[in-house]
């Protein structure tokens, strides 16, 4: 059997032809898909958009093999290190403290996107100044309950207005999944910086690379770009 | 009783190595997919490197037995899933309702033949992209992301339909554990093919 055979009995090659559409539309899907995510998101509302594959939702996961359950009653935030009064808050010290409400998207270093979550707590920079945080600290690093994971920013990144000490997600209290109930939120870096289960703040003079940054994710996790980056720049937005 | 030869013993392997790794891609994938979503807790980095390990060798089998000088039937038929009649697309157009004389393969079996092949490449590369993310940009890594999950479910609904067809038509289910089928089942299911096979 060959080529000609098969052209006298009146065949074309339209299956070959049907091969390549398709893998032509997965290779569109994997360049514009995140176009069509957001525009199908905009079109019928998040609400529906998350039922779709691929589509507008949290992935959760776990690095110490569960997650840590802490009522609110029993939550404590450690602050200390290069400050003047360390101090342990509460959760309903947190509560009491001046807060912020944003609405940010929130978006992982591996590829998915939630739209528009509503979060609420204090600005990390005020918790900084409460504390009175050393003029000559470089950093600050974040320790989890789940007793693996921790995170790191620069004293400026830190500072920045819409890094907050969360509290609400959704206009509830953080659930246990998604790091409550208290969890860090950096919304201008990837989702790992947003450090879940927060027990502990530390003023520091050196930067201590996270979890995530000892598995060969760069520190510096700025969403537009500069993943290569793993040298520690402070830049401000 | 003539019977004919429809599967040689590397299109066999092929076949059943291709359900294994399939099997397994789907075993895996379904608690990654939807373990994440409701926050369930299970050894999730072992089943993601079964997942990934399992994915790289997923096109193997095909490429192997294509390249090799014991690929002839492969390429033949790779041939025969090419080519198509306009009769053929009607067939399919109208879900087989029009009777003609058919291939070796019918063509729901060439389309989903081209289907599989084409979504082996599809996950494969989209899969890369999830794993070795850093080198691509960001709007990539979310294409990739809402890719492989949508061709992924895809995939499972084909391999069910498959496993259906197979389940409901015994013979061409035993001609991919034993090679051969009946003159009798080829003059109906194959006619096209039976003359083909008697003209050389």
């Amino acid at each position: 059997m060959n080529d000609e055979s098969l052209v006298r009995a009146g065949k074309t090659p339209v299956g070959r032809r049907m091969f390549l559409g398709l893998v032509a539309l997965g290779a569109a899907g994997v360049a514009f898909g995140s176009q069509v995510q957001k525009l199908v998101g905009n079109k019928l509302g998040s609400g529906i958009a998350s039922l779709l594959p691929g589509g507008d939702h949290f992935r959760i996961y776990t690095i110490s093999g569960g997650f840590p359950t802490i009522s609110t009653d029993k939550y404590q935030l450690k602050v200390s290190g290069l400050v003047d009064t360390p101090l342990t808050l509460s959760f309903s010290d947190l509560q009491s403290l001046p807060s912020i409400h944003m609405v940010k998207g929130f978006q992982c270093v591996t590829g998915w996107r939630v739209n528009n979550v509503p979060w609420k707590g204090v600005p990390l920079s005020h918790i900084l100044k409460m504390v009175g945080a050393h003029s000559d600290a470089v950093a600050v690093s974040f320790d989890s309950y789940d007793n693996t994971d921790s995170e790191s920013l620069l004293i400026d990144q830190a500072h920045l207005a819409d890094v907050i000490v969360a509290y609400e997600m959704y206009g509830q209290t953080v659930t246990r999944e998604h790091g409550g109930p208290v969890r860090l939120v950096v919304p201008q870096m990837y989702g790992y910086k947003s450090l879940k289960w927060l027990s502990g703040i530390r003023v520091v003079n050196h930067v201590e690379p996270g979890f995530w940054e000892q598995n060969g994710y760069p520190v510096n996790g700025w969403l537009d770009g500069s993943t290569g980056v793993t040298n520690p720049t402070p830049r401000l937005s | 009783m003539v019977r004919l030869l429809r599967f040689d013993g590397v299109q066999r392997s092929v076949h059943w190595l291709n359900a294994l790794l399939f099997g397994a891609l789907i075993f895996t994938g379904i608690p990654l997919y939807f373990g994440s979503f409701f926050g369930v807790i299970f050894p999730r980095h072992e089943i993601q490197e079964i997942h990934l390990w399992t994915g790289l060798m997923l096109p193997l089998p095909i490429v192997v037995s294509l390249l090799g000088p014991w690929g002839r039937r492969m390429r033949q038929d790779l041939h025969r899933c090419s080519y198509w009649s306009k009769a053929e697309l009607r067939w399919l157009w109208t879900l087989g309702r029009e009777r003609i004389d058919l291939d070796k393969y019918n063509p729901g079996q060439k389309a989903n033949g081209l289907f599989i092949g084409a979504a082996i490449i599809v996950l494969w590369v989209s899969g890369y992209v999830l794993q070795w993310f850093r080198f691509f940009p960001v709007s990539w890594r979310e294409g990739a992301t809402v890719t492989h999950d949508f061709w992924a479910f895809a995939v499972f609904v084909v391999v069910a339909g498959h496993i259906f067809m197979a389940l409901t038509h015994r013979e061409a289910m035993v001609s991919m554990l034993k090679g051969t089928v009946s003159e009798k089942w080829a003059q109906t299911h194959a006619k096209e093919w039976v003359d083909e096979e008697s003209a050389t």
